[in-house]
């Protein structure tokens, strides 16, 4: 374990040199919004967006230009699909600008797409800012700039372990060499520590592929997380993520239930029935508890390392002075430097969680 | 105050349970690794998940505090 | 609120994504590797395991040949000890039969001498006799050849008698 962790500092602090450039151009890109909001700029910086926002250059004699990179924008209402660039909002997320697009009249609040009810020209809002006509489309498939960076994340995981699955092939005697000596030891602490010893040397094989998957996934995304010049791919600190993850954990646990698990949630063995009556439901709920639990601590743990970052680099805006920012940038390095840790641990305690659950589910009787 | 602020408040109590919680865990698995260096590693290991288990709780409280604002 | 509400695009976008990549690794990354992991684990195991039966074999051989060493030695040292014994005997036996031979001579050769002396003794005696009865004539003869001798003899044979 001391090994891969010297292993991932290293790569981490790669990422970390180029961190904080991205981070303060998020806030300059906020501020140059009128009055800085950091609670404004950190719910923008953690939530999914349909354009990849780069960078703004301000300049002092005309408009700030921002750097974004267009991401399609796909919806699905009663008229069929409807697909457009993102970059036809104009860098627009206050509802302003309307896209006229299929017969229908699109407009941006907050990084999610509104329907505009037919006859409404512009978006009115009501006091707590909810749009008054305009309603959701049935289905947005978009590309945002989570699903890009899910994206480019899986192209380098297929990367690094088709190219090291084929170094294995090469070398006749099975021995690791460049990147495979250095995704084996993982892999095998993710069989060696995590499969084995919480599923059994019997059964942990066929979840092995899963939790493997799982936990480079989770992890290469953490790390994405931190490299602010991707401006905040929040991917694994997002709730839709982790709540699908949550839900393959949950959904294999309950296929692979043997009589002993569901004896255990419905019938505990060895209680008077009195108990038994009173920890059915207990355990029902704690059936959906444990998914549940799952889901949350990633994207709790992961939104909460981003918000201590960004509220640190805010409090340089928000006193609007110089002064601040050595202290700013200490603070907000050391936690960095904590989330760099949390990153490989957030990984290692979703893959170990889901391999627990599935040993219960698959645990023998025994007396 | 606000709903926001009871909120944040409640948070912030839910922080300081998990940060008892969190560092009695350690100290005993300090303890323990310190009494048996050989079980360091499956000490390490138990540790972490117990610890990500009462995190869990202090993060409820962040989702809560979410929820309010 | 907003924040930890699934939205259903990532959440679809998210299942696609993750299942492409499972079923790719699985296929082509997770098999292989665990694959070549574990023949390579395997292929060390079997080492290890017919090092240890090579061991237990090579301690089987040297056991068979201090046993054979033993029984070896042990068939020496009964041979010699019947070598011995049956030297000892040969020895006793001749020693025995040496006696026994030796007393049988000393035996015959007492009796021969035994005999001998017997027949000697008859014969001396007889030759004694002989000898005797032809001195004794000569004696008698010369005696008798003179008167005077003859009364004489006889006269000192009746004094000695009658002074007796």
């Amino acid at each position: 374990m001391g090994h891969s962790i010297a292993k991932i500092k290293r790569i981490s602090i790669v990422f970390l040199l180029i961190s904080f450039v991205g981070f303060v151009n998020e806030s300059k890109a906020t501020e140059s919004e009128g009055e800085f909001s950091p609670k404004d700029m950190i719910l923008h910086h953690v939530k999914d967006a349909y354009g990849m926002h780069i960078a703004t250059l301000n300049f002092s004699n005309r408009d700030p230009l921002h750097i974004t990179i267009p991401l399609p924008v796909i919806i699905y209402t009663d008229s069929g699909f409807t697909i457009f660039s993102s970059s036809l909002f104009d860098h627009d997320y206050h509802g302003h600008t309307i896209v006229e697009k299929g017969g229908l009249k699109l407009v941006n609040l907050h990084e999610k797409v509104y329907v505009l009810d037919q006859g409404s020209d512009s978006l009115e809002l009501d006091a707590e800012g909810h749009p008054l006509n305009a309603s959701r489309p049935i289905f947005d498939l978009s590309v945002t700039r989570n699903v890009l960076m899910m994206w480019v994340s899986i192209v380098l995981l297929l990367l690094i372990f088709l190219s090291s699955a084929r170094s294995y092939k090469k070398s006749k005697k099975f021995v690791p060499s460049g990147l495979a000596s250095f995704v084996e030891p993982l892999i095998l602490f993710v069989r060696d520590e995590i499969g084995r010893p919480m599923i059994g040397d019997e059964k942990y094989k066929p979840y092995m592929p899963y939790l493997l998957t799982v936990f480079f996934f989770i992890w290469i995304n953490n790390i994405f997380g931190l490299i602010p010049i991707l401006n905040g791919a929040n991917l694994s600190g997002n709730i839709s993520f982790t709540f699908t993850l949550a839900t393959v954990t949950f959904i294999i646990t309950t296929l692979s239930g043997n009589k002993n698990y569901w004896k255990h949630i419905f019938w505990m063995p060895g209680l008077p029935v009195p108990m038994k009556l009173f920890l059915m439901p207990i355990e029902i709920i704690g059936m959906f508890v444990k998914p549940i639990s799952l889901m949350i601590r990633l994207f709790a743990n992961i939104t909460a390392g981003h918000v201590i970052i960004l509220a640190l680099m805010s409090l340089i805006f928000v006193f609007k002075s110089v002064a601040i920012a050595p202290i700013s940038i200490a603070f907000s390095l050391f936690i960095t430097v904590i989330e760099i840790i949390v990153t490989a641990i957030q990984a290692y305690i979703f893959t170990i969680l889901s391999a627990l659950y599935f040993g219960m589910a698959t645990e023998e009787e025994h007396h | 105050m606000n709903i926001t602020g009871i909120a944040a408040i409640g948070a912030g109590l839910a922080a300081i349970g998990a940060g008892i919680g969190i560092g009695k865990i350690g100290g005993s698995a300090m303890e323990a690794m310190a009494r048996q260096p050989e079980m360091q590693a499956k000490l390490q290991t138990s540790a972490l998940v117990f610890i990500a288990f009462v995190e869990a709780v202090a993060l409820f409280g962040v989702v809560v505090a979410f929820l309010q604002g | 609120m907003d924040l930890i509400t699934p939205e259903f695009g990532l959440v679809f976008w998210t299942l696609v994504t993750f299942f492409i990549l499972l079923v790719i690794l699985k296929k082509f990354a997770w098999k292989p590797i665990l694959g070549a992991v574990s023949e390579r684990e395997e292929g060390i195991k079997n080492a290890l395991a017919s090092a240890e039966n090579a061991r237990i074999e090579m301690e089987n051989l040297q056991s068979d040949n201090e046993r054979i060493l033993k029984e070896a030695r042990h068939e020496r040292e009964v041979m010699l000890k019947e070598a011995r014994e049956l030297k000892n005997k040969i020895i006793d036996d001749a020693k025995e039969e040496a006696k026994r031979q030796s007393d049988k001579l000393v035996r015959q050769a007492q009796e021969t001498i035994l005999t001998e002396k017997k027949a000697a003794i008859s014969d001396l005696r007889a030759e004694v006799a002989k000898v005797s009865i032809s001195i004794a004539e000569k004696v008698i003869r010369g005696e008798l050849s003179d008167a005077d001798k003859q009364e004489k003899l006889v006269n000192s044979m009746l004094d000695d008698n009658s002074l007796n």
